[in-house]
């Protein structure tokens, strides 16, 4: 029950809303409300205003750029993006973390825009986005801004956007040459999160050996990151089961480990080397198809 | 009995005439309830697990908009103490007011209320309540509740122990004089939380001296008894409503706070009161379940036989007594811990102790799967040290057929049984023979593979109400049931039972066609409602429904039927012993053509002028009845899993079950059950456990960390059954509730550990966590370098 009195807005345009959220004191931005509407009937989170996203419809689009950039609209649900042909011929590692998102009524409200905005630590999407290098196109007063995801992602619940500005949408630059992507996760046997997901995106030469690795990895630490570690370890080699299980590894390198209920630090640390090596061994195969 | 017909719709899969209304969401639940005027309740709980409440202010939340009234437990001292139904010898029974009035003994302890006119205001108001509260040493773990120096919860009582409940027979000590092989183990049955879908709600207004009460209860006739003794009205005064009640597994097995409350309310502020229980708040304020520790030592021969049985355990009763707590851990459990086997001797002492945690009552299968996983565990422990089979260990040991009844060494006779056929039944259905092939086959892939049986007895019908009388049961275990034919020949069943997803209206129905020779669409079961009930019902809980208050339902239907038999020879110019009926007729046998249509019947018994001489007018009768035994269910599930060797994670892969709870009124509602408790089961053995902190929080507070599982996480099940009929009831049926929840935790565990067996692991305590099993897997890989 929310029992902390609000206001509500639902603006048409993008730039309405930021000046919207600009005005507010203590204002949010809704789009599906599946992670902000849980905090506030929880009273952790008391928003003075909430501004409504939903009658923006060009944020919900996927569209394909000439130059080959997926973009994806905030506004686009788990769901939209686990069915878009797009994505899942290119994209393949995101739309396994949007259709491992929740369940099929998340999904189905729960938006891209939102996943990011809000950063939970154990969210999925946030590892594709790393491991993709997606750059995360946001709106503010001063205009538009983007974000490397790389440099997005904070700590938990903490981002690289400021208190006033939107995401707009995230943009996937096209993968190259033959490569191939997939998303492991460890799910909370509860809640449904990730306590360890691992995106791996794997380009192949011709001859086989691993030309680029990039591995995003999600729920294990306070914000997804990228296993620098593993990927340097993975490149170059044939990546065979030993090349795979040596880089997978070192998937938890340096990290500190998140600790709860479900896994100690420990055990998410070695769920993110098991779930490295799944997530790897998937994409390599698929990049050789 | 004249003309007894045939069993007609008894066995047959008929669809649930509950359902379409449920499914299209036209039920009515307790918090559908709207009146008018009608006003919110909301308490304020301890956020401690142990404080003395020092000052209560409550002047901001009173000058909140909205606001009817705020009271603390001073002011509710009036609505008197929450029920204890069951007194065991040496019990310390605790002080249980609605609302705290010296301390908090539980996280969630209400400590004052606020009524106001929305939901939005009570929460507000309470948000400002101010108690100044002195926190006091917590324990939680019971054992520590029992040692010298233990904060105590109840001064008055001088310590935390509840009771000690002995149970002896035999001689225990020849038996570990005697042993050849001796295993001691320790099984902790943690703590589980109930969960049923729909969380409680009261609502009741107050008009013209008559209080009306709806709650989601299962038993509305102690809460009518209660609320009416409490509150000083007359019990004809208190009509207490059980509408859909969504779920219950025990949880709503209580006289709770919260009834007495708004019942209180409703009476004084002169307009209606709801309070609707938040899922959150349920964690803390509705009963857990299990939560024993138990050291058990098993004195055997080499050859598997089975010398003696000494168990210790401790049961954590939270910190009060509910209604039926203390009956639990010792009638319900204590008894039935030898199961399906013949134990020489047998001593088990159980101990109760308060702790600052939630209370703890009986929750799906009460007792009886506490009993049934320390038996099991300990059977497969036995096979695992003497290297036998644990199916052939279990064979072995069973009580043979031709035993029955069969005196038990913990001192209750079992009706009947036949515990081979159901065993070897569920080996061939899980192709127990097949299976080290595919460990094997999961080792190529780097998963360990496991297969686990258990073979349960478990205690329904309850109960006899002398047997009760001699256990400590305030009160008798019988039902009652009313069938009234109105003169259009239309049929009602009033039962005492209270349903909440069991299928009495259909089950019922089948029971009371077959005596009156109609169809159960034309029988129409009404329950949960104390002023249209027989009078007084027990309720529903223990899996009693069916062998108690069915055949209460099969009696009344029986004495109306007679009446009809004799309604129809008189009109028919028959012998009633010629007189049939079947198929909504009443006709002499061998001349079906010159058939009366039981409406004629029916017609004739209220238009009274032309019955048999002597003869009352009206068509309905009413039967309380008393079991003369309880009944003993039986069977084996067997779960075959599948552990990742990288994480821990476990999948059952395969599960087999053969059950025999004696006829099947309706196959399909026995099956149904068996999926719901075969998964609840599960859920205790692989991820569910309430965990608390040191200082009495509850870590595991939500269903974000609480995995209930769901038909995600089973397989598909493969049922099968025996029929052993019971001498103890005329209809031949025991009870189907909890044997799925009894049998399926030790299966599923046993399963587990046979998986992990090869690594030379024994035991690991519930739930089967991944990370649990991938510690004990590097434990074991650690120990062998």
């Amino acid at each position: 029950m929310i029992t902390h009195p609000f206001t509500y807005q639902a603006p048409s345009t993008i730039d309405e809303a930021v000046q919207q959220l600009d005005r507010s004191d203590e204002g949010k931005v809704i789009a599906g409300g599946h992670s902000l509407l849980p905090l506030m009937k929880l009273g952790l989170a008391q928003p003075e205003a909430l501004i409504d996203l939903r009658r923006i419809a060009s944020l919900r689009e996927i569209r394909s750029e000439a130059d080959g950039t997926i973009a994806i609209g905030a506004l686009a649900t788990h769901r939209d993006i686990t069915h878009d042909q797009t994505v899942r011929a290119k994209l393949v590692a995101l739309a396994e973390a949007a259709g491992a998102v929740g369940d099929l009524q998340v999904r189905a409200r729960g938006t891209i825009g939102g996943s990011l905005a809000h950063a939970d630590p154990a969210a999925d999407e946030p590892a594709p986005a790393l491991a993709y290098d997606a750059i995360i196109r946001a709106v503010g007063p001063k205009g538009r801004r983007d974000i490397k995801a790389t440099e997005y992602f904070k700590g938990v619940f903490e981002t690289a956007l400021a208190a006033n500005e939107i995401i707009a949408e995230i943009r996937f630059p096209a993968p190259d040459g033959r490569t191939g992507g997939a998303y492991a996760k460890f799910a909370h046997p509860a809640s449904g999160f990730a306590i360890t997901g691992v995106a791996a995106v794997i380009t192949i030469k011709a001859d086989g050996t691993v030309e680029r690795a990039a591995i995003g990895v999600t729920g294990a630490a306070a914000a997804a990151y990228r296993a620098t570690a593993a990927e340097k370890a993975l490149a170059g080699t044939n990546g065979d089961a030993k090349a795979i299980a040596a880089a997978a590894a070192k998937a938890a390198d340096g990290i500190t480990a998140l600790s709860d209920l479900a896994a100690s630090s420990d055990y998410r640390k070695h769920l993110v080397t098991v779930y490295a090596k799944r997530a790897i061994e998937r994409a390599i195969s698929r990049a050789k198809a | 009995m004249t003309g007894t017909a045939t069993p007609t719709y008894i066995g047959s899969r008929v669809a649930r005439k509950e359902d379409p209304r449920l499914i299209t969401g036209e039920g009515t639940f307790t918090d559908d309830v709207m009146l008018q005027g009608m006003a919110y309740l909301t308490l304020v709980r301890s956020p401690h697990a142990h404080a003395r409440i020092r000052r209560i202010d409550t002047a901001a939340a009173k000058k909140e908009p909205g606001v009817v009234a705020v009271l603390t437990g001073k002011d509710l001292e009036v609505t008197g103490m929450l029920p204890v139904f069951i007194t065991v010898p040496s019990m310390n029974g605790s002080k249980h007011m609605p609302i705290a009035t010296d301390k908090a003994r539980y996280a969630g302890d209400a400590v004052a209320a606020v009524v106001a006119d929305t939901r939005d205001a009570a929460k507000r108001a309470a948000d400002l309540i101010a108690v100044d509260y002195e926190p006091l040493p917590v324990v939680v773990d019971a054992s520590k509740a029992l040692e010298a120096g233990a904060p105590i919860l109840h001064e008055e009582l001088g310590s935390n122990l509840v009771f000690t409940y002995p149970v002896k027979g035999g001689d225990i000590d020849k038996a570990f004089k005697d042993a050849e092989i001796k295993i001691n183990q320790r099984i902790v049955n943690q703590r589980l939380i109930p969960n049923a879908m729909e969380p409680r709600a009261v609502t009741a207004k107050f008009e013209a001296g008559e209080l009306t009460l709806w709650t989601t209860t299962q038993i509305p006739h102690f809460v009518q008894l209660i609320v009416a003794l409490n509150l000083g009205l007359g019990q004809n005064k208190v009509r207490v409503i059980a509408p859909e009640v969504g779920g219950g597994f025990g949880s709503k097995l209580q006289v709770y706070a919260e009834e007495l409350l708004v019942g209180h309310l409703a009476k004084t502020l002169g307009r209606p009161v709801k309070w609707t229980e938040e899922r959150r708040e349920g964690y803390l304020a509705t009963i857990h379940g299990r939560d024993h520790v138990s050291d058990v030592e098993l004195a055997a021969k080499r050859d598997g036989t089975i010398l003696g049985l000494r168990v210790r355990t401790v049961a954590n009763v939270g910190a009060y007594l509910q209604a039926f707590a203390p009956g639990i851990p010792t009638i319900l459990h204590v008894f039935i811990v030898p199961g399906p086997y013949r134990i020489p001797a047998f001593d088990y002492e159980m101990r109760g102790a308060y702790t600052n945690t939630t209370p703890v009552d009986a929750y799906r299968g009460a007792g009886r799967p506490e009993a049934a996983l320390l038996i099991e565990r300990i059977m497969d422990r036995l096979a695992d040290e003497i290297g036998m089979d644990p199916a052939e260990v279990r064979r072995k040991n069973f009580i043979p057929s031709d035993a029955f009844p069969f005196n038990t060494i913990s001192g209750i006779t079992y009706d009947s049984g036949d515990y081979a056929p159901a065993l070897d039944r569920a080996l061939a259905m899980a192709d127990y023979k097949g299976f080290e092939k595919r460990r094997a086959e999961a080792k190529t892939r780097g998963n360990y593979r496991g297969i686990g049986i258990s073979s349960y007895v478990e205690i329904c019908g309850l109960a006899p109400s002398k047997a009760n009388a001699a256990l400590g049961v305030g009160w008798g275990g019988y039902e009652s049931a009313r069938i009234r034919v109105h003169a259009t020949g239309a049929v009602q069943v009033f039962t005492g039972t209270s349903p909440h997803g069991q299928g009495h209206e259909t089950s019922w129905a089948q029971i009371a066609a077959d005596a009156l020779g109609v169809s159960p669409n034309d029988i129409e079961v009404r329950h949960g409602d104390t002023f249209e009930s027989p009078g007084m019902g027990v309720g529903t809980f223990g899996s009693r429904s069916l062998a108690v208050g069915g055949i209460a339902v099969h009696k009344a239907a029986e004495k109306v039927r007679e009446k009809v038999v004799q309604i129809g020879a008189h009109l028919l110019e028959a012998s009633p012993a010629d007189i049939v009926v079947e198929g909504g007729k009443v006709f002499v046998k061998g001349v079906p053509d010159k058939a009366k249509n039981f409406g004629d019947i029916s017609m004739a018994a209220y238009l009274a002028n032309n019955l048999p001489d002597g003869m009352e007018p009206g068509l309905e009768a009413t039967v309380y009845y008393d079991p003369p035994n309880f009944t003993f269910p039986f069977g084996t599930h067997i779960a075959e899993v599948e552990v990742d060797g990288e994480t821990g994670a476990v999948q059952i892969v395969k599960y087999s079950a053969c059950d025999d709870c004696g006829r099947q009124i309706n196959p399909m509602i026995v099956e149904g059950q068996l999926h719901g408790g075969i998964t609840q089961g599960i859920g205790q053995a692989l991820y569910e456990g309430a965990v608390y902190d040191n200082d009495g929080q509850l870590l595991s507070g939500s269903m974000m960390e609480y995995h209930v599982p769901s038909a995600e996480d089973v397989p598909a099940f493969d049922l099968d059954s025996t029929v052993t009929l019971t001498n103890t009831n005329p209809l031949g049926v025991k009870g189907i509730g909890e044997a799925g929840t009894i049998g399926s935790t030790p299966a599923a565990v046993n399963a587990v550990i046979d998986a992990l067996s090869p690594l030379g692991i024994k035991h690991i305590d519930m739930p089967l966590t991944s990370e649990k099993i991938w510690r004990a897997i590097r434990a074991a890989g650690e120990g062998r370098r």
